[in-house]
């Protein structure tokens, strides 16, 4: 076999870390092209189509929709629900989690029941979310707060019983009790697997949010904006709202992200 | 030039570098070990799980030790079934004693009953059928898309580069938030579920293809190196094995999105379909249609996420097998 010189360039993959510092444009050409060619289309009329809006109409729309505050009272109310159905969901997955997670014998009970409901699509509850509780926030909020439960549940639990045996096992020696194991060894060592479970739950519900409003339609919400545009053939109103409600899950995932690795370095995790 | 075969082993997350042992056979061969694997879920791999020996095993609760072996494992087993049926039985009670209006929540015995109309009439088959064929549909063009865009985003540096801050920002933007867009586009036709659902098996297949093809152990890689790999060898034999369970998890999560996505998109716009079947339901307040609906549904999910566990189990076991093979 004849042996082939290695080439560095071929072996792109081989340098898994290279320096990326004045190669961020890159990513930007793309886009950039994208709305050009938008921008030209609609600019040169190689679409005859209403729904070829150009860039600039959106703009304009986005504009105004900031500036009669219809976009704030849209958004407020969104996010409004999201944190009251994400708090909510939160908390109870947190406790369903831990009950889960350190006691076996609720486990057995419990734990395959659980797995079972959340395999069923959260959307297929809406219906009869709305039967038992109405269209109105109320049901948003029990929509919501069950897309969050299921993340931080299957984290939690799954945080807790991975905690690595030896610690459990200086735990034993030092004869702690069943207490302080579990408030001193085992959630410190589930903190990182909780967080998942948590920033999950916070992009679930910010979905659930969108879901809930196109779903149960009613009141005012992000969602609501869309349908609107949706159904006056208003193409910029679409595609503002789906900017909209890119950016705020892109700036929750941040956030998240953000906490996420600071709490990772008080916890000294890698 | 060396006859011999590498068979790296690498032990749990814990031991950071793989052990090489190097015996003869005939041609450079690497193989990585099931023990390699990713863990996408649990952060803390490697840990064993605490309650897992207690809750799982056929080790049996303390009250009953006294009790034989098999009536302890028949017990363990019916274990997990109280729960649910403590609340069936209060559900029947409470329809039964009149507790709840039967159109809040039907009896149980209701939503059997419709199951089987459902069923006997042959409404159940055309709905499954026309459910299965969208989400088949998208599943196949959603992962094909994301395979080849994981695979030239996993290969190259610079399309990576060009192309996934992009894709980052356009997954940021929910199924349910394209849905206007492209029932403008397309219309409220066949299309526009396959594309949305296809959306949706894309994403989590693009990411985890991306991911595998990274993943290649960088010990394997210089390993590579050192016996002068041309790229197709080197993507051929080390990244494309090693990248194979993460691919499939990747195949695995996209089907799972692509069906929770088909719900969505029936729910939303659609003639028939099982999501049409619960929203037809619930126009018509007829809840035991909805629950029904709703039972289906997730059976079918439960069926295929199985399945798939079970292929991927297999995949795993032959890998698995194929490594001390490789000696």
């Amino acid at each position: 076999m004849a042996s082939i010189p290695l080439d560095a360039a071929e072996l792109a993959i081989s340098a898994p870390l290279r320096p990326r510092g004045g190669r961020r444009w890159r990513g930007l050409v793309l886009p950039l092209a994208a709305v050009a060619l938008w921008w030209l289309a609609s600019r040169l009329g190689w679409v005859n189509s209403a729904l070829l809006v150009s860039p600039i109409q959106v703009l304009d729309t986005g504009r105004e929709l900031v500036g009669n505050g219809r976009l704030w009272l849209a958004l407020r109310a969104s996010l409004a629900r999201e944190l009251t159905g994400f708090g909510i969901g939160t908390a109870a997955g947190l406790v369903l989690g831990a009950l889960l997670g350190l006691w076996p014998r609720f486990n057995r009970l419990a734990g395959p029941s659980f797995n079972t409901f959340k395999q069923i699509s959260l959307f297929a509850w809406i219906p009869l979310i709305s039967v038992w509780f109405g269209l109105g926030d109320v049901a948003k909020v029990v929509f919501l707060s069950l897309a969050a439960l299921v993340p931080v549940v299957v984290n939690t639990c799954d945080g807790i019983r991975s905690t690595p045996p030896a610690l459990l096992e200086v735990a034993r020696v030092y004869g702690y009790t069943r207490w302080q194991t579990a408030t001193e060894v085992v959630l410190p060592a589930a903190i990182p697997a909780i967080f998942t479970g948590v920033y999950l739950a916070l992009i679930y519900s910010w979905l659930a949010t969108i879901g809930a409003e196109y779903l149960l339609v009613s009141g005012r919400g992000v969602g609501n904006l869309l349908i609107e545009g949706s159904e006056h053939f208003q193409m910029d109103l679409v595609l503002f709202g789906m900017a909209v409600i890119g950016t705020v899950g892109w700036l929750m995932n941040a956030c998240a992200r953000l906490l996420e690795r600071r709490l990772a370095r008080r916890f000294g995790r890698p | 030039m060396s006859r011999s075969a590498l068979s790296l082993q690498p032990g749990h997350a814990a031991a950071d570098r793989p052990r090489i042992t190097l015996s003869a056979a005939d041609r450079p061969r690497i193989t990585l070990s099931a023990a390699d694997r990713p863990r996408l879920t649990s952060p803390a791999a490697g840990g064993s799980r605490i309650a897992d020996s207690e809750a799982t095993g056929p080790a049996a609760p303390r009250p009953w030790r006294a009790a034989p072996a098999w009536l302890r494992r028949g017990a363990a087993r019916l274990e997990p079934l109280l729960l649910p049926l403590a609340l069936l039985g209060l559900w029947a009670l409470g329809a039964a004693r009149g507790w709840i209006p039967a159109q809040v929540l039907p009896p149980p015995v209701f939503v059997v009953d419709t199951l089987r109309d459902l069923a006997a009439s042959g409404d159940l088959w055309l709905h499954v059928q026309a459910s299965l064929q969208r989400v088949l549909v998208g599943f196949a063009a959603g992962s094909l898309i994301g395979l080849l865009l994981g695979t030239a985003m996993g290969l190259s540096r610079s399309v990576e580069a060009y192309v996934l801050p992009s894709f980052n920002a356009l997954v940021q933007i929910p199924v349910l938030a394209w849905l206007p867009f492209v029932l403008l586009l397309v219309g409220i036709g066949e299309p526009l579920k396959y594309i949305l659902i296809a959306k949706a098996a894309m994403v989590p297949v693009a990411l985890n293809t991306l991911q595998g093809f990274r993943q290649a152990p960088a010990g394997l890689r210089e390993v590579g190196q050192v016996y002068g790999y041309s790229r197709r060898q080197q993507v051929l034999e080390i990244v494309l094995p090693s990248a194979v369970p993460t691919l499939f998890t990747g195949l695995r999560l996209g089907f799972t999105k692509a069906w929770l996505s088909l719900v969505v998109v029936e729910l939303v716009a659609s003639s028939e379909g099982l999501g049409y079947l619960i929203v037809y339901g619930r126009q018509l307040f007829q809840l035991d249609l909805v629950m029904a609906a709703v039972l289906v549904v997730g059976a079918i999910g439960y069926l295929i996420d199985r399945l798939l566990d079970l292929a991927e189990r297999r995949l795993a076991g032959r890998r698995a097998a194929a490594a001390p093979g490789a000696r």
